[in-house]
């Protein structure tokens, strides 16, 4: 029986706690008895047979909806769309939970003679997949079998003759998506629910759709709005995106959506990387060992080599949960999943909040973590793992810890680049910023040529990343980067520190002395509920 | 009294360009009213003698004085009124005076001659035909008009040789030192030698030096670029060898440069050649700025004591040699002016007369005092460096010459030879500024190593200089005129002289930093910068190799070669790349057309379809990997700001089509097609390389109606030049060493792109396997000459891809 996530109270005997720091790691001893530590979940036990667990949920939908076979006849448009490769992190061992499903899915499509299949990757605005990535998705198999016929493909939100205008929300929200699943008998969505953030209504609404329609929930006022958009209910985000959903089912699209759930197995319970996944006072003597020699053997490697060693890496994710059907229904359990491995329920807010952030995020699989990443997984994804209230307090102080180098990705992020140089060295003000500069980017020729024939993020991408933080950038009262590149760190606005102490004292001009601190242990994922 | 004796005279002038006589002709124009002034001015290349007159002379600030004592408009009225300019030059016979010339030139009363080529390095023919001919040449002519004006020759004290003791004011063949040789055969032998080394220069070996040199210099910057330059190599080595010759010829006679032993024979030559002309020899020593007229200070030309205190200032000569008690001969050159005049205004001389005007017998400067003042003045008023920090003055010992010449010697060879060895390897950008620096003070070592050999001399010479009879003229004057008029060496206070005269204006002229702090003016790249992002520019044109992308076309066909090769046949690929690519290299840097048509013979028999959609893969894994993010921003900007933009590139245009929504326009090479699908491996035109793109841009601006002075092109190497000169605003981008050299010399703006930080570097250029990595090789064909074969379709597990789909399932052939 796992144990559940908990809060640590930090006393003079709780050792060192192990800080991710992009491709490498802090051991950081936190002020006694004024801080605590959250502390993730162990994994929960995965389904016994996950093949079996797909095909009964395709038989038993939840919701309004026949189950699959049902809907499934000869000569009838079919298209599968599924997670790009921002999901799950890190990206997990063989076989992918989305080549499980598409398989019994395409199974079921055979045995029906349904044969107008295609098969995309619901991308949005990010970079397209790669042969390779796509492989690993949905296994060789699928991709051998349509990939040479152009039947497998990524979703293209700059293609002005394969998008469908499928009308406007009572808010005005222009929604257009992806032609070709628009105009199929059936959209099968197939999901990996990482976070709570994802699924539902925003797997198509988002996932297939156009800038057009992007920039109406993709934008400073509701991403202020969405406290927190891991919060559904509390999501402006969420809410806009299920008013498109609304629309999109009017327009007659029928969507079969297939979510999933992973438990957060993300470093193993054996291997190298097991002691990630341990609590600190735990660590045996060889945990203790094996974490110096890792450590030490990363700290004498070259960036570029630490960066491939961690990008290899491949999370032994187990499913949790799979279900079938309509997609509110579907999502209301799916989000029940989640909550029930990453929820931790955690006694009142903090002055500080420390996180150490990894090497990855959604947007650089097997790319760069560059700077403005930093923000956005800080900012955006580790400030909103929270229900209710924000774990640190308004006016307090978030301190990251990670490298934050000055490299970019010149082929995944080129307009990336740019932002940096060009749009942060004006402003950092989320506000001035999308008035001034967004509409510049995303329609930028080249951006949207790179985008479409190269693997590139949209032009518009960056101001995506800034907006997710803007947040929780307008909620605390200082933001201090240890262990960063200064001039990188500056840039975006934020404090540097050297060591975590200093960035401690720092802390004190905005929050006082004695204030409380709360770590949060991520990953694996833990999403804090502030009572 | 001076003017009334020289009321009415015509007065002919020859060098009124020059320093000196810029003076004189202010002085003339000033004091002595009743004067009219003939002057003699040799026609420049695209300016006739009037135009250079009015140009060099009448604008000098010498006339500022006079200037605002008449008013503007009466100044030029006057000089209309009593100046004359005729066209001639001193350096041939006759003068090359047309016929109103010899005319105007027969009606004077007095011939001031003071043109002569004062640098004392110039080459020998021309110190001769100017110093040494120029005096004879007037007399010459004169007699041939049958004028017999007064003739008033200005020669050097320094026709004295290298002496110690008096050197009185007598003529150079009374001198009991003077070796007898013959001014005739001296003209001779000079010719002879220019005529030696023009022939020498031109041997087959000797021009396959300069062009060798040239193509170190510029790499393959195109057929006619390495003309120009190798021509250019070949009359700086001509110039040399006749400095040299001047040099050690003057030498061999004990005169311490061409400039003192040209001028000897030419006082000898005129003595001879003078007939009854009645002949004045006024002889300055080291000529500087004024005492007191027209101003205290004004100098003309950075001249010869100038360059060595500046030098001095910069901390940048160490050491100079001299004899600290040596007498540094100075004189003002107002004082020099007003002795010319005494002596026209005195009239003919029955017998020819010898003044000497100098400081050194009656009001001497020691060496040791002049440094002493310069260095508290200069500790006093420091320059300041480029960061705005005082520069602290050397201290110098007074070493002997021939050590202070060994050590800069020494200097030299090491920076010159650590050059060389830079320049050797492969550097650029940043790196290639180094050789740029180390270049900067190689050049800064020659230049010291130049002074000490050029003006050691002067700073050893321990001659005494007479002046009686410049002292008794003196006495001769009217009171009146020896106030207006004064040229008594004993006048000047030398640390006045040196502390609140000459320094300060020679500081003025020399353009150097005087006020301490940072750079308060924006930088002169952000200046350029500012000029090439000009709206008014109308086109930009971009290299693509190393300008935009930190690839090459080696590179392009090795990634598209192997991208459907089975993993060995990968290997040796590369192992046969890689032993290929020193010949490669040396091809390139001979001709870069002939490497391009050789280069792309491989790509013979390849298929048109399969290269078109492996280079959209390229594009992503080597050419945006490899690309300059601010480079590529700069082309955006470019556009933004409405010019046109320009791709020029020797690329294939398959493999660079993924660039062209980046530009406006592309111009590249391409490859001629066969009817079955695949590449004939020939070009179809002249590749876009060396001065085609200079022919090239030229019909894109004249097609689009642009000035090619507003156009901007962007290169990195000097096989680009003609492309880059051919525009109004050249860009060097991450140049390699030699175009940094030259970028630097020629003002050009350098920038400094880099590969966005953090891209992962592949070892070697090729292509990552057709289909998922790290599976064994599906492809079984054995590597043969035709890399291209025939691509197979059949996928890894050996079924074929294009089996029809099954009628039972989804179209992709489920199950």
């Amino acid at each position: 029986m796992p144990r559940p996530g908990f809060v640590l109270d930090v006393d003079r005997s709780t050792p060192p706690i192990l800080f991710h720091h992009g491709e490498g790691f802090r051991l950081e001893k936190l002020p006694p008895d004024r801080s605590r530590v959250v502390y993730p979940a162990e994994p929960l036990e995965p389904l016994e047979d996950p093949e079996g667990a797909i095909r009964h949920a395709l038989e038993n939908p939840v919701g309004d909806s026949p189950p699959l076979r049902a809907l499934l006849r000869p000569g009838m448009k079919l298209t599968i769309a599924f997670d790009d490769v921002s999901l799950p992190l890190p990206p997990m061992r063989r076989p992918d939970v989305r080549q499980r499903v598409i398989e019994a899915v395409l199974d079921l499509a055979a045995e029906a003679g349904v044969d107008d299949v295609h098969i995309i990757a619901a991308l949005a605005l990010h970079r397209r997949m790669t042969e390779a990535e796509l492989r690993h998705a949905v296994g060789d198999r699928v991709y051998d079998a349509f990939a040479p016929h152009g039947l497998l493909y990524n979703h293209d939100a700059e293609d002005p003759d394969n998008l469908a205008f499928l009308g406007t929300t009572p808010h005005g929200e222009e929604v257009e998506i992806n032609k070709r699943a628009a105009e199929s008998d059936l959209l099968v969505y197939v999901n990996i629910n990482l976070v709570s953030m994802d699924g539902g209504h925003k797997s198509t609404a988002t996932g297939l759709a156009s800038y057009r329609s992007l920039r109406h929930h993709h934008n400073v006022r509701t991403m202020r709005h969405s406290t927190s958009f891991m919060d559904r209910h509390s999501s402006e985000l969420h809410s806009s995106n299920w008013r498109m959903g609304k629309v999109i089912r009017d327009a007659g699209v029928k969507i079969f959506q297939i979510e999933t759930t992973l438990n957060n197995d993300t470093f193993g319970a054996t291997g190298p990387l097991s002691v990630l996944q341990k609590r600190e006072w735990e660590w045996t003597a060889r945990d203790r060992a094996a974490f110096l020699a890792m450590k030490a053997g990363l700290d004498r490697l070259p960036l570029p080599a630490r960066r491939r060693i961690f990008h290899s890496w491949r999370a032994p994710y187990g499913l949790t949960s799979v279900q079938a059907g309509e997609v509110e229904a579907v999502h209301e359990i799916t989000t029940e999943n989640v909550y029930r491995q990453q929820l931790v329920e955690v006694e009142g807010q903090t002055d500080i909040l420390t996180m150490g952030l990894p090497y990855i995020c959604p947007y650089n699989v097997n790319s760069i973590m560059n700077p403005i990443l930093v923000m956005c997984l800080g900012l955006g994804y580790f400030f909103n793992m929270y229900r209710g209230r924000p774990l640190v307090r308004e006016g307090g102080v978030v301190i990251m810890s990670h490298p934050t180098t000055w490299e970019f990705h010149p082929v995944h992020h080129p307009s990336y680049i740019d932002f940096f140089e060009q749009v942060l060295a004006e402003t950092t003000d989320p506000v001035e910023i999308e008035a001034r500069y967004e509409k510049q980017f995303a329609e930028d020729e080249w951006y949207r040529h790179l985008y479409r024939t190269s693997y590139a993020y949209h032009g518009v991408h960056p101001f995506y990343m800034w907006y997710w933080g803007c947040h929780g950038l307008a909620h605390a009262g200082k933001v201090i980067v240890v262990g960063g590149d200064r001039r990188a760190v500056r840039r975006l606005g934020f404090t540097p520190a050297s060591t975590l102490q200093d960035a401690l004292e720092m802390a004190e001009d905005v929050v006082g002395r004695d204030a409380t601190i709360t770590h949060l242990h991520n990953p694996p994922l833990v999403m804090a509920d502030v009572k | 009294m001076i003017p009334e004796a020289l009321d009415g005279r015509r007065i002919a002038i020859t060098g009124g360009t020059g320093f000196l006589g810029t003076a004189l002709i202010e002085r003339l124009l000033r004091s002595v009213p009743g004067t009219e002034l003939v002057l003699l001015v040799r026609p420049g290349k695209r300016s006739s003698a009037a135009q250079r007159a009015r140009r060099e002379i009448f604008r000098n600030d010498a006339f500022d004085r006079l200037r605002a004592e008449l008013g503007a408009e009466a100044f030029d009225e006057m000089v209309e009124r009593r100046v004359q300019v005729i066209s001639g030059d001193v350096g041939t016979d006759g003068l090359g005076l047309d016929e109103a010339g010899r005319a105007v030139l027969a009606g004077c009363d007095v011939v001031v001659h003071s043109a002569a080529t004062v640098a004392f390095d110039s080459p020998l023919d021309t110190a001769v035909e100017v110093n040494l001919l120029g005096p004879s040449r007037i007399a010459q002519t004169l007699r041939e008009l049958g004028a017999t004006p007064h003739l008033v020759a200005v020669s050097t004290c320094y026709v004295a040789g290298h002496r110690r003791g008096a050197a009185p004011e007598e003529h150079v063949a009374d001198s009991p030192f003077y070796v007898d040789v013959d001014w005739r055969a001296e003209v001779e032998a000079a010719r002879r030698a220019r005529r030696d080394a023009e022939a020498e220069s031109r041997r087959p070996e000797a021009l396959a030096r300069f062009r060798a040199e040239a193509r170190r210099e510029l790499g393959a910057a195109g057929t006619p670029a390495l003309a120009a330059k190798t021509e250019q190599r070949r009359e700086a080595w001509v110039r040399e060898r006749m400095v040299e010759a001047g040099r050690a010829r003057a030498a061999s006679l004990g005169w311490p440069d061409a400039y003192a032993y040209t001028k000897a024979l030419g006082e000898r030559a005129l003595l001879e050649q003078r007939g009854d002309i009645p002949v004045s020899i006024v002889r300055p020593s080291i000529i500087e700025s004024a005492w007191a007229e027209p101003r205290p200070g004004w100098i003309r030309g950075f001249r010869m004591a100038e360059p060595i205190i500046i030098s001095y200032a910069r901390g940048l000569l160490k050491e100079f040699p001299g004899v600290p008690e040596g007498t540094v001969d100075v004189i003002p050159v107002d004082l020099v002016v007003a002795a010319i005049i005494a002596v026209a205004a005195e009239g003919p001389p029955a017998e020819p007369a010898v003044t000497q005007v100098a400081s050194g017998s009656v009001n001497p400067l020691r060496y040791r005092q002049l440094v002493d003042l310069v260095r508290e003045w200069f500790t006093e008023h420091p320059l300041y460096d480029s960061d705005g920090q005082p520069i602290v003055v050397p201290d110098w010992s007074f070493p002997g010459r021939g050590r202070v010449q060994r050590q800069l010697e020494r200097a030299r060879s090491t920076l010159a030879r650590a050059e060389a060895l830079l320049q050797s390897l492969p550097l650029r950008g940043r790196q290639a500024e180094w050789s740029a620096r180390l270049e900067e003070r190689r050049e800064e070592a020659e230049r010291a190593l130049g002074y000490v050999e050029l003006y050691g001399a002067y700073a050893e010479c321990e001659a005494i200089y007479g002046v009686d009879n410049l002292l008794a003229r003196h006495e001769r004057l009217d009171p009146a005129d020896r106030d207006r008029f004064c040229f008594d060496p004993r006048v000047v206070d030398w640390p006045t002289y040196v502390h609140d005269i000459h320094l300060p204006s020679v500081v003025e002229h020399a353009r150097v930093r005087t006020t301490p702090g940072g750079r308060t003016v924006e930088s002169r790249a952000t200046r350029l910068r500012r000029q090439v992002l000009s709206p008014d520019r109308h086109f930009a044109a971009f290299d693509l190799e190393n300008t935009l992308i930190a690839s090459n076309v080696v590179a392009a066909y090795s990634w598209l070669a192997t991208r459907r090769l089975p993993r060995e046949d990968r290997l040796r690929h590369v192992v046969r790349t890689l032993a290929e690519a020193p010949s490669l290299l040396a091809l390139d840097r001979r001709d870069r057309s002939d490497f391009l048509r050789h280069f792309y013979r491989r790509y013979d028999k390849a298929p048109v379809e399969q290269l078109e959609a492996d280079a959209r893969e390229m594009f992503s894994h080597l050419l945006l990997a490899k690309a300059f993010p601010a480079a590529i921003r700069r082309v955006r900007e470019h556009r933004r700001l409405g010019h046109r933009t320009l791709l020029i590139t020797g690329a294939l245009d398959f493999a660079i089509a993924p660039l062209r929504p980046l530009f406006d326009d592309v111009v590249c090479a391409r490859l001629d097609t066969r009817p079955d699908g695949t590449y004939r491996g020939e070009l179809t035109d002249v590749p876009p390389t060396g001065e085609a793109r200079a022919t090239l841009l030229a019909e894109y601006a004249e097609a689009h109606g642009f000035d090619l002075a507003e156009g901007v092109a962007y290169a990195d190497s000097t096989s680009d030049l003609p492309m880059l000169e051919a525009v109004g605003f050249p860009v060097a981008v991450n140049p390699e060493t030699r175009l940094s050299a030259l970028a630097r010399k020629r003002g050009w703006l350098v920038e400094h792109f880099d590969k966005a930080p953090g891209v992962p570097e592949p070892l070697l250029p090729i292509g990552p396997p057709w289909g998922a990595g790290g599976r064994p090789s599906w492809l079984t064909r054995l590597l043969t000459a035709d890399v291209w074969g025939g691509g197979d379709r059949r996928g890894r597990d050996g079924r074929d891809r294009d089996r029809p789909a099954l009628a039972s399932g989804p179209r992709g052939g489920w199950r």
